[in-house]
């Protein structure tokens, strides 16, 4: 395996269950050192895609390799190499936290003096040395999926795949998390994750948006709001949950969001541009009885994406940096 | 890689996942109680509770006369229903080794002076050695020997005697052989002497225990491993534990090895109350014992991995562990008499470990056999095993659905 280059490739990656395609001809690279994230709303296929690449579901179509390994079929030789966070905790709950740091050092073959150095490491990173000896079980949430990374990570490797590790978690533990990814991420760990987080989703090198199993949309965040650039409007009102309301019923309006006394406008792919459109919007709203203080056009966000992906748009890809 | 450092890995991860299903296993209040119930409930409800019947015991026969009315006799003795004579031996010391490896349940010892001592009206004694150890089959033994011993009888009163040329007549198909007189006459007839070997006072729970042990094994360690792999699945540690370089094979032993040790608990906790209770005799060695269980242990486990591998739920692996656990049960020769049944049956029999296991059980226990005549038996669970684990290993796959 090479020190540079892709990490995964997969073209045309397909899974169906009976009749519905989970994951319908999915291409991707992912290159090393990358923190590439996976978008997607429940059901959109991220996990059955993880499954695939790390060789625990067998594809109905297509190909993938990872770490240089053709899957499904040497799956058995990327298992070293690989670090897996299950969307579920799926450590022993029965174990102590440093027993089942062990067993997973254990299990993935390290001899006895570089296991004790891992698991006390780990211990330390993860600031988990205080429960070393309490039952997995007993550990709240954040710390339940703190384990879970010091576990996926205790033998060094090159690939880290984490589904929706921080589904469920507070705010800091999930910015918390969010550093150490950063931190492998810099020790040249290729990390691979997928979440319904947007904050999470912007802070990724590159992002996948999955719908329906299929690959909406694929680049860095920034080049992913790109086509929206002239499409987002920004008005200051008196009664924002009025002027919402209100906009529902405009035909120029394709999703709006509240940000204090500021409402945050996607206008329609056929609005127009937002410099004639917003004048056009406050007007509309003064109409409706709700005074505007001030109308300007807004960056758009990476759920303005999102939600056009959502709504069936299609944006043309950016191209990878 | 060298081949000493796989399996250094490899036997490292096999203690891993072992040293793991351990740690589960004596943490969770269950199990435990599962281990010490099950074996302590069944062995009182079983001790108490059980009575038997027989039929074609296979037996072993001595005729030193070799002559006509021998082998009428024996005939004779054959249509009682009781006895099946499948083998043929010179001496005693033959015949009691075919005893001791229960590889026939009575032996008939003709002596070598039958026709003349019977034409000089002298009378003559048939010995049939009956093995006690299975009380039902020494009661049946018994029973049939003296109800035939009063039918000769009373048919060689009839023959007028003294002439020389034959003594007694013994037609074909006479009538039943039970409701003789009550008072016998014993005219220079022949005398049947029914001797009980092993288990002298013909207990039931002496011939029941020794049974148990191997009946409350194929339940608790089939049950355990079982529940082992679909246990993972349901809590969701399966996935996590897939995606890690764990061979299969190591899984699968690693599960098996932590209830080895667990099933020999449970013999001793089995004939510890045996023997309390029920004054179950140890006549043979407890190492032998120890070594003759290893093999029946692991066969059950794996045969409990198999099923566990092809269960998705808890439920359905214990359903299905109780559709092989039946059949166990009935056809082993632990609830019936194995040679009573039907020969389709005994087929059945014969593929199962239970019914090895309880020759094994019962000969080192009741007639002190060494482990080395029981050869065989471990053999032929050791073939069990051998396909099992296979099995085992083939039908657990480290996918998803």
């Amino acid at each position: 395996m090479s020190a540079t280059g892709r990490v995964i490739e997969a073209r045309g990656l397909s899974r169906r269950f009976g009749d519905v395609r989970a994951v319908d001809g999915v291409d991707l690279d992912v290159e090393r050192g990358e923190v590439f994230g996976c978008l997607g709303p429940n059901g959109s296929g991220k996990s059955t895609l993880m499954r695939m690449l790390l060789g625990l579901l067998a594809p109905s179509g297509g190909t993938a390799r990872v770490l240089g390994c053709e899957i499904p079929r040497d799956a058995e030789r990327l298992r070293p190499a690989v670090g897996y966070m299950t969307q579920r905790f799926s450590l022993y709950e029965d174990l102590s936290v440093t027993e089942n740091l062990e067993f997973m050092a254990e299990i993935f073959g390290l001899p006895r003096p570089r296991r004790r150095e891992r698991v006390e490491a780990a211990l330390g990173r993860y600031a988990l040395a205080p429960f070393a000896r309490t039952r997995a079980g007993a550990l709240s949430g954040g710390w339940k999926q703190r384990l879970g990374l010091a576990a996926a990570t205790i033998h060094e490797p090159e690939l880290l795949v984490l589904d929706e590790p921080t589904a469920g978690v507070d705010p800091q533990s999930r910015r918390a998390f969010w550093e150490q990814i950063f931190e492998l991420a810099g020790l040249g760990t290729t990390v691979f994750v997928s979440t319904h987080y947007m904050d999470e989703a912007v802070r990724c090198h590159r992002l996948c948006i999955l719908r329906d199993g299929r690959r909406a949309a694929l680049g860095t965040p920034s080049a992913l709001a790109l086509p929206l650039a002239a499409r987002v409007v920004e008005l200051e009102v008196e009664r924002a949950p009025e002027a919402i309301a209100a906009l529902a019923a405009s035909p120029l309006v394709a999703s709006t969001t509240q940000l204090g006394d500021t409402v945050h406008v996607l206008l329609h792919a056929d609005a127009g541009p937002a410099r004639a459109a917003g004048p056009e919007l406050a007007r509309f709203l003064t109409g409706c009885g709700v005074p505007v203080r001030r109308v300007a056009p807004g960056a758009p966000v990476l759920e303005d994406v999102f939600v056009a992906l959502l709504r069936g748009e299609r944006l043309g890809e950016a191209a990878p940096p | 890689m060298t081949l000493h450092q796989r399996a250094a890995g490899a036997i490292r991860r096999t203690l891993a996942v072992a040293r793991k299903e351990l740690r589960q296993l004596t943490r969770d209040r269950l199990t435990l109680a599962m281990i010490v119930g099950i074996p302590s409930l069944q062995l009182v409800l079983f001790g108490y509770a059980i009575n038997l019947d027989v039929r074609h015991v296979p037996t072993a026969l001595i005729d030193r006369t070799r002559s006509a009315l021998s082998r009428q006799l024996v005939a004779e003795l054959e249509a009682t229903q009781t006895f099946r004579v499948t083998r043929a031996a010179t001496d005693e010391r033959e015949a009691l080794a075919l005893l001791e490896g229960s590889e026939v349940g009575a032996v008939i010892l003709i002596p070598p002076d039958l026709d003349r001592r019977l034409r000089r009206g002298r009378g003559a004694e048939i010995s049939i050695l009956a093995d006690a150890s299975n009380p039902t089959v020494a009661t049946a033994v018994a029973a049939a020997g003296q109800g035939f011993e009063r039918s000769l009888a009373e048919r060689t009163a009839r023959v007028p005697s003294g002439d020389g040329a034959v003594a007694i007549r013994l037609p074909r198909g006479d009538r039943p052989v039970t409701n003789a007189t009550p008072d016998l006459v014993r005219p220079a007839g022949v005398r049947i002497d029914v001797l009980p070997f092993y288990n002298p006072e013909r207990r039931t729970p002496v011939f029941i225990v020794p049974g148990l042990v191997g009946v409350i094994l194929t339940m608790t360690m089939m049950l355990m491993t079982a529940l082992a792999i679909v246990r993972e699945r349901e809590r969701g540690t399966f996935e996590l534990l897939i995606a890690t370089p764990v061979r299969r094979s190591e899984v699968m032993v690693g599960k098996i090895l932590p209830y080895l040790v667990v099933g020999h608990v449970q013999v001793g906790l089995v004939l510890g109350l045996g023997w309390l209770l029920f004054d179950v005799p140890l006549l043979g060695s407890a190492l032998d014992l120890g070594l003759g269980a290893l093999p029946f242990l692991a066969a059950m486990l794996s045969m409990g991995l198999v099923i566990s591998s092809l269960a998705r739920t808890q439920f359905q692996a214990t359903q299905m562990a109780f559709f092989f656990f039946l059949p166990s049960m009935l056809l082993s020769g632990f609830m019936f008499p194995f040679d009573a049944m039907p020969e389709p049956a005994q087929w059945i029999g014969e593929a199962l470990p239970l019914t090895h296991f309880l020759r094994i059980v019962r000969g080192i226990l009741m007639k002190g056999a060494p482990i080395e005549t029981l050869r065989d038996e471990v053999l032929a669970i050791l073939a069990f095993l051998t396909v099992s684990l296979a099995l085992a290993i083939a039908t657990f796959r480290k996918r998803l659905a």
